[in-house]
């Protein structure tokens, strides 16, 4: 029986860096299924408010509460960076580097591996080296490598920066399947287009603040804020 | 002349100095990267107070006197010394000592810089993987294995062209601690040159032969991209 590590809870979250204030105050909850979005422009601490989601930047205010202690829940999630790194190791071998960590026998490691490899598309790579793989092909790595652990909460960063049509329209139905399968995932763009096809839920910041939060319908239908309008109409906001 | 001679013969005596010369070497390799490697490793990933200053003093003790090094490890292991009553002073494992001592620095502060390029690389990946300390070094070690293995070449290099100390420590005894560098050094004192010189060529084929057959071992070039 795997413990739920939902719901998220934020509330009034400062991430400071020197005296340079990157996100802050946030108040969010993040619970039930489905894939929220995190937009704004360039700038506007979507990837402070991730990082900070998944550990990797600690809240200098406010607090930050998982269903299950910190240590629980940090192994339950997954995270895709925006430019993943690449291992100095086979595409196979890093995607069944996470269950390694784990102690899972290099057998079923690899069997696991080879699974997710034909899933995301690079079955024909496993035996290249990741480095010498193209963008889109880093990504499908990085997504096969977050999601081998099984993760209940998947993070992403902008995945899908400086992909061509035909990468992005293949992470995008990966990401329905993984959605579909009950996954939680939460993924930073700027692509307001990529927004609109995949989020159930929005959350829109602004020079650091969380400006509005709520149903993609509803968001796109009639933002609540001028900013957020704004951005939608194709304003620049600042 | 002399010295052609002896190699295409394959001299019994010069046999015995090249392997004993690559017996103590390679030991003192093998130790020294066995300390160095996870060390540099080490310091590269984690913080504490003064590690600037170690690291400091690792770079410099890179540039080791062999000789003042050769001296120290003679007093500790003569006979009125700490360690004397081993009665290891003028035998290889002497020499292979003030090898260990020479070499570890070097390939202690390579594996450092190697790793801590490589740490800032993966840092956030294995951060976000909630890696241990341990799978960290372990990690970043196997995947710059191959920078390493430079590393550990490089102190081969130094090693077996190494004269200062193992001529102070193994005294230089014919049949038991004479190797390549301190038969040259006795050759010339004798005026024989050729004879020193041609040592002198076994010794740099020898440091050639051993980096080229690792280097086709770990398929450096071939697997670059790695």
């Amino acid at each position: 029986m795997v413990t739920p590590i939902l719901p998220l809870r934020i509330e009034g979250a400062h991430v400071r860096r020197k005296s340079l204030r990157l996100i802050g105050p946030v108040d969010l909850e993040i619970a039930g299924t489905g894939l929220t979005i995190v937009m704004g422009p360039n700038g506007s601490g979507k990837t402070s408010l991730l990082r900070l989601m998944h550990g990797l930047e600690r809240a200098d205010e406010g607090r930050l509460e998982w269903a299950v202690p910190e240590v629980e829940a940090r192994a339950a999630q997954g995270y895709v960076f925006q430019r993943p790194t690449m291992m100095r190791r086979s595409v196979i071998d890093s995607i069944a580097y996470p269950l390694l960590l784990r102690g899972v026998s290099r057998r079923d490691a690899a069997t696991q591996a080879q699974n997710w490899a034909e899933r995301v598309g690079l079955g024909d790579a496993v035996a290249r080296p990741a480095r010498v793989l193209s963008g889109g092909e880093r990504q499908k790595l990085a997504l096969a490598r977050a999601l081998i652990r099984a993760p209940q909460i998947l993070f992403l960063d902008e995945p899908c920066a400086n992909l061509d049509g035909a990468a992005t329209r293949e992470i995008e139905a990966l990401l329905r399947d993984v959605v579909a399968g009950g996954t939680r995932v939460i993924m930073a763009t700027h692509d307001i287009g990529q927004a609109r096809r995949l989020a159930n839920e929005v959350v829109f910041l602004l020079n650091g603040h969380l400006h509005e939060t709520g149903p993609a319908d509803a968001f796109f239908a009639g933002p609540a804020t001028p900013e957020a309008a704004g951005f939608l109409g194709g304003q620049i906001v600042d | 002349m002399q010295a052609a001679w002896l190699i295409l013969t394959l001299d019994a005596e010069l046999i015995e100095i090249t392997l004993r010369s690559l017996q103590v070497t390679v030991t003192a390799v093998v130790i020294s990267a066995a300390i160095g490697l996870p060390l540099g490793a080490w310091l590269a990933v984690n913080r504490f107070a003064f590690r600037r200053h170690v690291i400091a003093v690792l770079n410099a003790l890179m540039g080791l006197p062999p000789v003042v090094v050769g001296l120290i490890v003679y007093v500790m292991l003569s006979r009125s010394g700490p360690f004397g009553v081993f009665g290891l002073l003028f035998t290889p494992t002497a020499m292979i000592i003030a090898q260990i001592i020479i070499v570890t620095p070097l390939i202690a502060s390579i594996a450092h810089q190697v790793i801590r390029d490589l740490w800032s690389e993966y840092h956030d990946l294995l951060i976000s993987l909630n890696t241990t300390k341990t799978q960290r070094i372990k990690t970043l070690l196997w995947d710059g294995r191959r920078a390493l293995l430079t590393a550990c070449l490089a102190g081969f290099g130094r090693g077996i062209g190494e004269v200062g100390a193992i001529m102070i420590v193994g005294g230089n005894i014919d049949n038991v601690t004479r190797v390549l560098t301190t038969a040259i050094a006795l050759e010339t004192g004798k005026g024989n040159f050729a004879l020193a010189l041609g040592l002198g060529f076994v010794l740099i084929g020898l440091a050639i032969a051993v980096n080229v057959l690792i280097h086709n071992l770990s398929r450096t070039e071939r697997s670059s991209q790695w």
